[in-house]
């Protein structure tokens, strides 16, 4: 194992920003009060915790505060906006359409209200990985209640027509929530403007703190509450307040807001530094999503005749972390769902990579990854039975 | 997740390659789950006395097929027929539950390679066919031989 390390997974995680740390520290050992608690203490917690929810709510330019909900992440958001829109006001059946590539923290509760008597409908990105307004108009009904959507592809990193998609949802009566865990930060999230119903989010992609969440839900909205007990988080989220992780949410989130469009060029030339090198030093390489609008940090490679964690153990091994939506990386039998959903072929699905920059990411890192990948990719290739057969004779 | 010796055996493949003249050839595996395997094999006496191998898979994969090799080189074809998932496994300090058919299919491209071995001299092949799992899906779906 190398002693320098290069994250290329910040689609994955974060390092939390030093930045960020600081400013939540003093919300553990000082200001620790319980937010819910009359006295002194509780009285400074609750006003450090409203601090963070306005700051969050200037930034998504939501209407009001008490739209903005803290969460124990984006898993818990995505859960609770589909259960709790879903089965509101004692609701026991209706429609839902969820895209087929959002993350499993949708199509996981989607499949749960698919058991319990809603009818679930799943609309398919394009082969480019955009999900179409024509294919979700296909199939809006009179009886859907909702759509989930994501805003940025955790895997392909295309980023979805969202104010289109929900004003389509909404000229058929529906609900819009959208899971922007891996948007948030890197894009220009107006949440008006956007015209969503709900949203969620999650600290730890943009260098905030993993375990804290927020889920914009827009006022009015009838909501079941999924997590029950003391009534916080305006009834609509029990459990004490994560007062340090909601200012390191918001700190975070200022930090991106920042600086987001001088990193967003620099990203995006590191990205498609990666991706010019990448295709032209290696043959059968291709880009996912290479011709659609995406987010600037994420990069989906399929790299034919290899498998994908053979060549993340290698990486790793150079001191590199990456990801890949090969079948043999999760456990499971089949390539990532994502991968399907946009058909690409398993046999060469399993030859994927996910490159994710950040914050940190230098244009040395990307040279030096690309130099590794490719002795790698040879290597793998010359020891494979049949990559003369498959591949041999083609190019990328 | 994997032990050092699966590392090592990734890292450092054992016996990679093709044997050009060789006595029997078993290849397993399928592309549309990940995993293909070719074994080649010289046998004398009955005997494995040359081995290589070249895989397309994951690490598992990969580590499997090389340990299997240093495992058979030299032992009769009919002790190589009789090495099991649950002894590559063993041998390599133990494989993730998920990847055990890796080492289910080492163990078949080996039968596969000593069957081909024995039909090309006009014997009964031995082996018995490929290894049942316990994962029945995964038997079906990518146990399966194919010829490309």
């Amino acid at each position: 194992m190398s002693d320098t390390r290069i994250y290329l997974d910040n689609a994955a995680t974060t390092k939390t920003d030093p930045r960020v740390v600081a400013a939540m520290e003093p919300f553990f050992t000082e200001t620790y009060g319980n937010p819910n608690s009359l006295h002194t203490e509780g009285r400074a917690a609750h006003s450090a915790l409203e601090n963070a929810r306005e700051r969050v709510r200037a930034s998504l330019n939501a209407e009001r505060p008490d739209e903005v909900l803290f969460t124990s992440g984006g898993t818990e958001s995505d859960n609770a906006a589909l259960i709790g829109l879903m089965t509101a006001g004692g609701r026991t059946s209706g429609h839902l359409i969820v895209s087929a590539f959002e993350h499993h923290a949708i199509l996981e509760p989607a499949e749960w209200l698919a058991k319990h008597g809603f009818d679930v409908s799943l609309v398919k990105p394009d082969t480019d990985g955009v999900v179409s307004v024509a294919a979700l108009e296909k199939l809006l009904r009179d009886d859907t209640v909702l759509v989930s959507i994501m805003h940025g592809n955790n895997e392909l990193g295309t980023v979805q027509p969202i104010a289109e998609l929900a004003a389509a949802a909404h000229g058929r009566g529906a609900l819009f929530h959208s899971d922007a865990a891996q948007t948030l930060g890197k894009l220009d999230i107006d949440v008006q403007a956007l015209g969503v119903d709900a949203m969620s989010f999650s600290g730890h992609k943009f260098y905030g703190p993993k375990g804290v969440g927020v889920l914009y839900l827009k006022k009015g909205l009838r909501f079941a509450p999924y997590l029950m007990g003391g009534g916080q988080e305006f009834r609509k989220r029990s459990g004490t307040q994560n007062v340090p992780g909601a200012q390191g949410f918001a700190t975070a989130l200022e930090l991106m807001d920042a600086d987001r469009v001088s990193e967003t060029i620099r990203l995006t030339a590191l990205r498609d530094r990666l991706e010019a090198a990448a295709v032209a030093r290696l043959e059968n390489v291709y880009v996912n999503g290479a011709n659609v609008s995406r987010m600037p940090h994420i990069t989906s490679l399929i790299v034919k005749g290899v498998e994908g964690e053979a060549m993340l153990l290698h990486l790793d091994a150079k001191g590199i972390a990456v990801s890949t939506g090969s079948a043999c990386s999760s456990g499971s039998l089949t390539a990532s769902h994502v991968l399907l959903a946009i058909d690409c072929p398993q046999e060469i699905a399993h030859g994927s990579l996910r490159l994710s920059m950040g914050r940190f990411t230098t244009e040395a890192e990307i040279d030096y990854f690309v130099d590794s990948l490719v002795p790698i990719v040879e290597r793998l290739r010359s020891m494979s039975p049949v990559y003369d057969k498959m591949f041999g004779a083609q190019s990328a | 997740m994997y032990s050092d010796k699966v590392m090592d055996h990734f890292n450092n493949p054992r016996n990679v390659g093709v044997i050009a003249d060789a006595d029997g050839v078993g290849e397993v595996g399928n592309p549309v789950c990940g995993d293909i395997m070719k074994i080649t094999i010289k046998v004398a006496d009955d005997t494995v006395s040359d081995i290589k191998f070249q895989t397309l898979g994951c690490g598992a994969a990969i580590a499997t097929s090389s340990v299997i090799t240093e495992m058979a080189r030299g032992m009769s074809i009919e002790d190589a027929v009789g090495i099991t998932k649950a002894r590559i496994a063993e041998e390599l300090d133990g494989l993730p539950p998920a990847k055990m058919h890796c080492s289910i299919l080492a163990a078949d491209g080996l039968k596969a390679a000593v069957d081909d071995y024995l039909v090309k001299n006009g014997r009964e092949p031995i082996s018995g066919g490929p290894e049942h799992s316990d994962d029945d899906e995964h038997e079906v779906t990518c146990a399966t031989p194919i010829i490309l």
